[in-house]
């Protein structure tokens, strides 16, 4: 009997190899898929177990996580809950993670490799490793004027330190309250979310960033760059008729309301700017070639392509341009020319700068848990926009609009501001979408905001004008500027 | 069959061979010491702190293996060394991992609710008197196949009660496999395990000179005579009544293999393995036919992920456990391996999997290993026929069952719902378990035992083959 049974012997030891394979086939080879799968709530406990990093502005947590008796031991909470949503985003156990919270991930849930080496420590001195704070760049009374600014519209402002490019202010409408989707429980996070994908203006597009939009007469900011580069000056004189007629085409393009610029005459370049003539400008457009055109609006950052800051900012650009009759719409912003308010912000940002145009960043500070500074970001010049002559023309032309032209709504006192505003057309029966941009004070420029109402039904000057200017009075009320 | 004067490990006349009695005792000393410490960590990790009844637990435990040690040494003192550490080290390992479960109902949510740890503590405490009294009472292992019959007899009812109990009693998840009575659940099937392996190996030493006959050859293979197919056919009914009218695919599973295996061993014909494959097959193919339960769990095992909310839940969530521990583990307390549904029985190798990673899983395999090696050596040297089939039986059982234990709960094969012997959370299959080892330790004694001990009577009942050729 003793053949069989070593036969049996190692038969059994085949068995248990076969075990031991497979162990390691789940344990080594798919450990990383089954630790990542959707229904694996384990590593989702493990996150929620650490305590996760806040972010900060101007030294209050607009986003931390306190501790609960719950199973999952923390819970994330934003005290300003939707005033900062379209900075913060959420942290939701069912649809993953937005914008902030989703961008400094590794930070704030203490994965990033500049903080491993100090968990490894929490290892040994019985600790609970906890996750980085993120400190924001933005200034709480900004974002305070611009969602109160907003109110019921739906819009967004986007306002930028001209000399740095940090971002002061960023606010979308209508918003939401990111504490109703970071809860711990899915069935009321899944039901919160059903509202907002069904509520129409949708809370959850970020109209800063992610929507690009028809810039209307701001845009003419951008031909005008164009314009003076080529050559011009603010008291050029250029055509300015009561009707355009489009370049190959028998349709033709009038003024706002069907109004005169200057009686049909010429008018500088200044002026047309001041009152947003629409025949000037297209006819300016045409003037100086599409090629011009679109080298000026790359070189404020107009190029097709979306960036990160770290949040990711969606393209903004000029589209295709067919023809010259295309080419005299789209000077006047309209056609398919399309811009974020992010990056409107951005060229007011860089006329405001001398012509150099910063690269936007959100995020001033990285600190680990023992509030040790483990990353400090340093400004950093994107790309000259214009020369300076230029963007001091541009400066004196739009502080024009703002003093004698349709931005006198922006007007503060005592301070020199400048800007542009917009009305952008954006369907038959539709109602008109209303922007401004702007900066102050003109002579050492502070903040460059750019507001966005759509359809907010009104004109740039009316609507979004003012709103600039509340936004720019709270940064320079709190600096006794 | 191989006659005792061939054994290379016969050792010479006069001569004893070492006991290896000191060698028990010092691993049976590390055996306990994993076992606290492991208890020590799961403390520690899960609540800061030492519970207050680890000193009683430890001096418990050490005190069960001191009286189990103290007396294999008396009464089987030539046992194998190995035998009686590798029980304790997984019975302490599996009431370190269920005390590490019970305090994750400390955690809110968990659905484990009961402290089952101290309940297991007392299963193995009655498991080690078994274990006592079965050395104490079966002096002489040969003895046992004076009560084959009877033995076969119990087995059988012990099968069955639970199939013929009303489903109030017996049935628990689908399984009609327990006696429920008073608050205390009993497993049958457990001992009537053991009870038929003792049966089956005085039957087949009975019979196996007729069962090897070959009546002709097809394909190389010497198949037996017809007439001959009785009791093969008699064990695969049994196996697929169990399945029928209990829905334990483990136990038909378990029954089935231990009896071809050993009558392959006990014929030295591969014919028979293949006649129980194919019987096995045609069992399996008609049983996934017929019944819904055996596709279902057909059908999980096929593809987990497709029913993971479901039937696969549970299958799902020990790869998910086994996954995340990765090579080395949580560490003791520091997983979730309460996720995982019935993790202290069933499941318990996805919780060690989970805490103690690859390495421990893997660890806790080779110590099965070499529990079921040792075994199989014992049956290997072990000069008579009855005590070869016997500790073969046995050894495999053990093995046949953890492998198909393991491998469910790991996806290699369908789940069944046999137990994890002696780690698992379970009084019957705890305790039947330690009767079993008590009957290896019993035969491994014999094995190791000089050929003629001066002071010892011969056995009124060997087998006569054994006495012929005996030196």
């Amino acid at each position: 009997m003793n053949a069989p049974l070593r036969r049996v012997a190692i038969s059994v030891l085949v068995l248990f190899t076969l075990l031991i394979v497979n162990v390691n086939y789940i344990q080594v080879v798919r450990s990383d898929e089954l630790r990542r799968d959707q229904g694996n709530t384990r590593v989702l406990a493990e996150e929620y177990n650490r305590e996760r990093g806040s972010i900060i502005v101007d030294g209050t947590e607009v986003a931390l996580s306190v501790p609960t008796d719950g199973r999952l031991t923390y819970l994330r909470q934003y005290p300003q809950g939707p005033e900062y949503a379209a900075v913060t985003g959420y942290y939701s156990l069912v649809y993953g993670n937005a914008l902030t919270e989703y961008a400094a991930n590794d930070v704030l849930s203490g994965n990033d490799p500049r903080l491993t080496l100090r968990r490894l420590s929490d290892l040994f001195t019985g600790r609970d490793p906890a996750g980085g704070d993120v400190l924001l760049t933005l200034d709480a009374a900004v974002q305070e004027a611009a969602m109160t600014a907003l109110g019921d519209r739906t819009g967004a402002i986007v306002a930028l330190d001209p000399r740095t490019g940090a971002v002061l202010g960023q606010a979308s409408t209508p918003t939401y309250d990111p504490n109703q989707l970071s809860s711990h429980e899915p069935d009321a996070i899944r039901a919160y979310w059903d509202q907002l994908q069904a509520a129409d203006p949708e809370p959850l597009f970020n109209r800063a960033i992610s929507g690009s939009f028809s810039p209307g007469s701001v845009f003419k900011v951008v031909v005008s760059a164009a314009a003076l580069a080529d050559g011009y000056e603010p008291d050029t004189a250029v055509p300015a008729p009561d009707v355009y007629e489009l370049p190959g085409s028998s349709a033709t393009l009038e003024n706002f309301d069907g109004s005169s610029c200057n009686g049909g005459a010429d008018q500088p370049l200044i002026e047309a700017l001041t009152i947003s003539c629409n025949t000037a400008f297209a006819e300016l457009g045409v003037a100086l070639g599409e090629e011009r055109l679109r080298e000026t609006a790359e070189a404020f950052g107009i190029d097709g392509e979306g960036f990160e800051m770290p949040l990711q900012v969606e393209a903004s650009t000029l589209g295709e341009i067919e023809g010259d009759a295309q080419l005299a719409v789209s000077s006047i912003g309209q056609q398919d020319v399309q811009l974020t308010p992010m990056q409107a912000a951005m060229v007011a940002a860089a006329i405001a700068n001398g012509g150099v145009l910063m690269s936007p960043y959100l995020v001033e500070q990285v600190r680990a848990p023992d509030l040790s500074v483990i990353d400090q970001t340093d400004p950093e010049e994107r790309q000259r926009a214009v020369s300076a002559e230029v963007a001091e023309q541009l400066t004196e032309m739009m502080r024009s609009v703002v003093d004698n032209g349709t931005g006198r709504a922006a007007r503060l006192p005592g301070i020199q501001v400048a800007g542009k505003t917009g009305t952008a057309q954006v369907a038959e029966g539709v109602p008109d979408h209303n922007w401004f941009i702007g900066f102050a004070p003109a002579d050492d420029p502070q903040i460059a905001v750019a507001v966005f109402v759509a359809n907010g039904g009104g004109t740039g000057g009316g609507v979004a004008a003012p709103m600039g200017r509340d936004v720019m009075a709270a940064l320079l009320a709190g600096q006794g500027g | 069959m191989t006659g005792p004067s061939t054994d290379p490990r016969a050792p010479a006349a006069g001569t004893a061979p070492p006991k290896r009695r000191g060698t028990e005792l010092a691993l049976l000393g590390f055996a306990v010491l994993i076992t606290v410490v492991a208890q020590c960590v799961v403390d520690l990790t899960v609540t800061g702190s030492l519970s207050p009844e680890l000193a009683t637990f430890s001096t418990w435990i050490a005190a069960l293996w001191v009286v189990a040690h103290l007396v294999v040494r008396r009464f089987a003192p030539y046992a194998d060394p190995l035998l009686l550490p590798t029980v304790a080290l997984l019975v302490g390992l599996g009431l370190a991992v269920i005390h590490r479960l019970d305090l994750a109902a400390t955690q809110v949510d968990s659905p484990v609710t009961r402290e089952d740890a101290p309940v297991q503590l007392l299963w193995a405490t009655i498991g080690v008197a078994l274990f006592v009294a079965v050395l104490v009472v079966v002096r002489d292992h040969r003895s046992l196949s004076r009560f084959a019959y009877t033995l076969a007899l119990v087995g059988l009812v012990l099968l069955a009660v639970p199939a013929l109990l009303p489903a109030s009693i017996s049935e628990v998840n689908g399984a009609k496999i327990w006696i429920r009575v008073a608050g205390f659940s009993i497993q049958p099937g457990e001992f009537a395990k053991i009870c038929l392996i003792v049966f089956f190996a005085a039957y087949l030493v009975d019979k196996r000179e007729v069962l090897a006959l070959a009546s002709r050859r097809v394909i190389g293979i010497e198949l037996p005579r017809g007439r001959d197919l009785g009791p093969v056919l008699l064990a695969w009914v049994i196996s697929i009544l169990v399945l029928v009218f209990e829905r334990d695919l483990g136990s038909s599973l378990l029954l089935f293999g231990i009896f071809v295996v050993m009558l392959y061993v006990a014929t030295e014909r591969s014919s028979w393995l293949l006649i129980g494959l194919g019987l096995f097959a045609g069992g399996a193919l008609v049983a996934y036919q017929i019944f819904g339960h055996v596709q279902a769990r057909v059908d999980t095992w096929l593809d987990p992920f497709a029913y993971r909310d479901g039937a696969g839940y549970q299958l799902v969530q020990s790869l998910f456990g086994l996954g995340t521990g990765g090579l080395f583990g949580a560490g003791l307390g520091g997983g979730r391996p309460d996720q995982v549904p019935v993790a202290k029985s069933d499941f318990i190798a996805a919780a060690i999997g989970e805490e103690l990673g690859l390495f421990g899983l893997v660890a806790v395999i080779i110590v099965y290993l070499v529990l079921v090696e040792r075994g199989l050596r014992t049956s290997l040297i072990v000069r008579d026929s009855f005590g070869k089939l016997l500790a073969a039986g046995l050894a495999f059982s053990l093995a046949w069952q953890t492998f198909v234990v393991l491998g469910g709960v790991t996806g290699l094969l369908p789940l069944t719902g046999l137990t994890t012997p002696f780690l698992a959370y379970g009084g019957s299959s705890l305790v039947a378990n330690f009767g079993l080892v008590a009957l290896l330790v019993r035969i491994s004694d014999a094995a190791r035992r000089p050929a003629t001990p001066a002071a010892a009577p011969l056995p009124k009942l060997g087998d006569a083959p054994t006495e012929v050729v005996r030196p």
